[in-house]
């Protein structure tokens, strides 16, 4: 009976610790299952089937005989009768920010100064504007390209329209008949339209700054066509995203940051606003994206998605990170030459300078409140630091700001010694640096274009440009783990500063203090115990 | 010492050792995962250590407050009222009376489980040092809902650094307390008093009327008998 008793105590007992566990699981359960932020995203993307409701071979405007590029957009606008007057209202095609001063424009076409080919000097640098959409190198004097964003298929125009306008002048049936060919070649390739695709979009963003993978490090012709491991979102083995998945479109505005507005300032979920543009991790994974019990959640207000989701950039191709404008010029046998380095990127350019390259990069962490201040050669600079041409704004006070990954491209350029500017000078046609290697005429000519003034006295002053690194996002497996970033060596975040990361971060005085009272109670019950077993042998000698 | 008679007493019972070695594994395993997360050293990873440590801060908090109902409950509150009477020749006999061969001031007695010091120094620890602990704790874990509960003049430094301080106590706290256990008449008898809640105490003295707690108490299973 008494055996019993006692047996149904501990039975008791042992219920009471399970029933304790169970009430703290309660609080830490769903983390099995799929995140609610992923459900969400999941359901958002659900059966994606081509809504186009035209077959633009059918068009008769798609079927006469063209013999320039314009005449093709002319009829490409026969139909679209808004989409010339829309775009040329975009960033795209102005080139200059809307929200900056007119004074001092930010934009390509504007004052602004990069730290790759520098300036666009007001659109008058030509090969610049080869990313212009327009039908040639005049800027905005040009024909709007409609197939250089919504074109499927690329040929050389040059080649292919020369080819039909001689064959058909010919009085040779023959070569009549390779005009026909040609004119064939160009009806398919006219007709074969749709929303731009990565490769649309790529033919400058992957390539912008004068080569492959030059400027983002997030963005290279890699991501043309990316398996999963590239870009969970994009890779042809998962969602095939193009980039107008996201980069959802209004009257031919393209969602994204401008300069120093926002890609998105409310970051709502479509749950919240179904017209949000789709441009935010938080539209279609809300922003608590993780399982619900999971810590990972209270992080999204101070770390962004990319933060962890972009772990490394240039996975695939390697970026450039250093381009050091102030070793351009130098000749052998009186002539310009390359010398090529590892990855078969070129090391040295006669026309550009030292560069480096980097493959697998690991972004640097910077607080970024959506926007990035850039500098126009109208600002003036202190050469005595390093000039952040493009820096995020944001800091840990900012509500908005949240900690950031960034590529950060650093190089030397040109400055204006007496006027403490930054330089914009020419690079090409017959009077460009690439020509004549002389900074000084490329320079004046450059600020000519912009009507700036040059002092004629010049010096080299190291750059940096942040890309924020956003695309490129590893699948989750990848992802950054926790103590990648909550470490006391080697942090991710190691040179942020003013807050307390557990894991990271430790007050000397108080480990110091600690420690010292921990080993002092120590060191006292040894000395106490030696005391005890000294006197307790002495007792037993008498 | 050796010419007093012992008596075995039924000192501490069955949910009140469930209750110290319950909390011994608790906190064991809260400073073996907490000094990782602050970074001391590395054993199953930062992110483990996180889950595991809040994990068991829920755990502790709902068993202690079942602990705290118990001793209310039962009245067991006034072994931990605090009290000057005898203190010093407590803390003189563990400073020098031990040495000689001394009986203890204040020996253990049914209803008077405490000396004077360990009436200090447990309250402290059940009524300061724990719900410090307990409170930062949880500050440190609902750090994003500050906002929204108008506490957003805390600093998650200030939390941390005390959370982290009350941990140097209470290791500190475990190192003399284990010690102590040893200064029993056997270097075990404590100990063995925790596990099975009879311990050998010296028969004679009284309860003194302020050490009592209350009437009725520990009648569980009360029986003294004789070795």
């Amino acid at each position: 009976m008494m055996f019993k008793l006692t047996h149904k105590r501990y039975v008791l007992y042992f219920l009471w610790i399970c029933f304790l566990f169970f009430a703290s699981t309660l609080l830490f359960a769903n983390q099995d299952q799929d995140a609610p932020g992923l459900e969400l995203a999941r359901q958002v993307v659900k059966e994606a089937k081509n809504t186009t409701t035209a077959d633009h071979s059918q068009f008769k405007a798609l079927n006469q005989n063209f013999t320039s590029g314009p005449e093709i957009s002319k009829a490409c606008l026969s139909c679209h009768t808004e989409a010339a007057k829309q775009l040329k209202k975009t960033l795209h095609w102005t080139w200059l920010d809307p929200n900056s001063p007119k004074d001092n424009q930010m934009g390509k076409a504007g004052y602004s100064v990069n730290n790759f080919c520098i300036s666009a000097n007001a659109m008058n640098d030509h090969h610049c504007n080869e990313c212009h959409i327009g039908w040639n190198e005049e800027g905005k004097k040009a024909e709007i390209d409609c197939l250089k964003c919504h074109g499927r298929k690329k040929i050389n125009w040059e080649e292919v329209l020369g080819d039909y306008k001689y064959f058909a002048e010919s009085k040779d049936p023959e070569e009549n008949a390779l005009a026909k060919d040609a004119q064939a070649e160009i009806h398919e390739v006219v007709q074969s339209i749709g929303r731009p695709t990565r490769k649309n979009c790529g033919s400058c963003h992957f390539s912008g700054g004068g080569g492959d993978g030059v400027k983002h490090g997030d963005l290279d012709p890699s991501l043309i066509n990316p398996n999963k491991e590239l870009d969970v979102h994009m890779g042809y083995d998962g969602q095939d995203f193009e980039c107008t998945r996201c980069h959802t479109t209004i009257a031919h505005h393209v969602a994204g940051r401008i300069y120093g507005t926002p890609a998105s300032e409310t970051r709502h979920s479509l749950l919240e606003h179904d017209l949000e543009p789709k441009i935010m991790c938080e539209s279609c994974h809300s922003d608590k994206p993780h399982a619900s019990s999971s810590k990972m959640n209270d992080h999204t207000d101070k770390v962004a998605c990319q933060a962890c989701h972009v772990p490394v950039i240039a996975k695939v191709l390697p970026v450039q990170r250093w381009w050091d404008w102030s070793k351009a010029g130098k000749k052998k046998d009186g002539k310009p030459y390359d010398v090529n380095g590892p990855f078969g990127k070129p090391v040295y350019q006669t026309t550009k300078g030292d560069t480096k390259w980097e493959k697998n990069v690991v972004p640097k962490y910077l607080w970024f409140n959506g926007s990035i201040k850039g500098v126009t050669a109208k600002d003036m600079i202190d050469p005595s630091k390093i000039v952040k041409l493009a820096w995020p704004n944001g800091n840990r006070n900012d509500k908005n700001a949240r900690i950031f990954p960034f590529n950060i491209h650093s190089g030397k350029q040109p400055y204006d010694t007496v006027n403490k500017t930054m330089t914009t000078p020419l690079l090409s046609g017959e009077h460009g640096y690439w020509t004549t290697f002389d900074w000084q005429d490329s320079i004046q000519r450059g600020a000519k274009y912009l009507d700036l003034p040059f002092s004629g006295k010049i010096d080299f002053v190291e750059t940096a440009y942040v890309f924020p690194s956003t695309h490129m996002v590893s699948p989750r497996e990848e992802a950054l783990k926790c103590s990648q970033c909550h470490t006391r060596s080697d942090s991710r975040l190691a040179n942020l500063a003013g807050f307390y990361m557990p894991g990271r971060d430790k007050v000397n005085i108080i480990d110091f203090a600690g420690w010292a009272i921990v080993l002092c109670s120590f060191g006292g019950i040894v000395l106490h115990a030696l005391g005890r077993i000294f006197t307790n042998g002495r007792k037993k000698e008498e | 010492m050796h010419s007093i008679k012992l008596i075995t007493t039924y000192l501490y019972t069955r949910y009140e050792r469930f209750w110290h070695w319950l909390q011994m594994l608790l906190i064991f395993l809260l400073l073996i995962t907490g000094f990782e997360i602050h970074g001391v050293y590395s054993l199953m990873g930062f992110e483990q250590a996180v889950e595991v440590h809040n994990f068991l801060g829920i755990t502790w908090l709902i068993a202690f407050a079942f602990f705290v109902f118990w001793i209310f409950t039962t009245g067991e509150w006034k072994q931990y009222i605090p009290t000057t009477k005898k203190l010093l020749e407590v803390i003189h006999y563990y400073g020098f009376g031990i040495f000689k061969g001394e009986s203890h001031p204040v020996p253990k007695r049914k209803g008077a489980k405490h000396n004077p010091l360990q009436r200090l120094t447990y309250l402290s620890l059940a009524a300061m040092l724990l719900p410090i602990q307990m409170f930062t704790g949880i500050f440190y874990w609902t750090y994003n809902s500050w906002e929204s509960w108008g506490l957003d003049f805390l600093s998650l430094n200030v939390v941390a650094l005390i959370h982290l301080a009350g941990a140097f106590s209470i290791l500190a706290f475990i190192v003399v307390h284990v010690y102590m256990t040893t200064t029993g008449h056997s270097i075990f008898a404590h100990i063995k008093a925790m596990i099975t809640g009879w311990e050998e105490i010296e028969e004679g003295e009284e309860v003194e009327d302020w050490e009592k707690a209350s009437r009725g108490l520990c009648s569980e299973n009360a029986s003294a008998k004789e070795v």
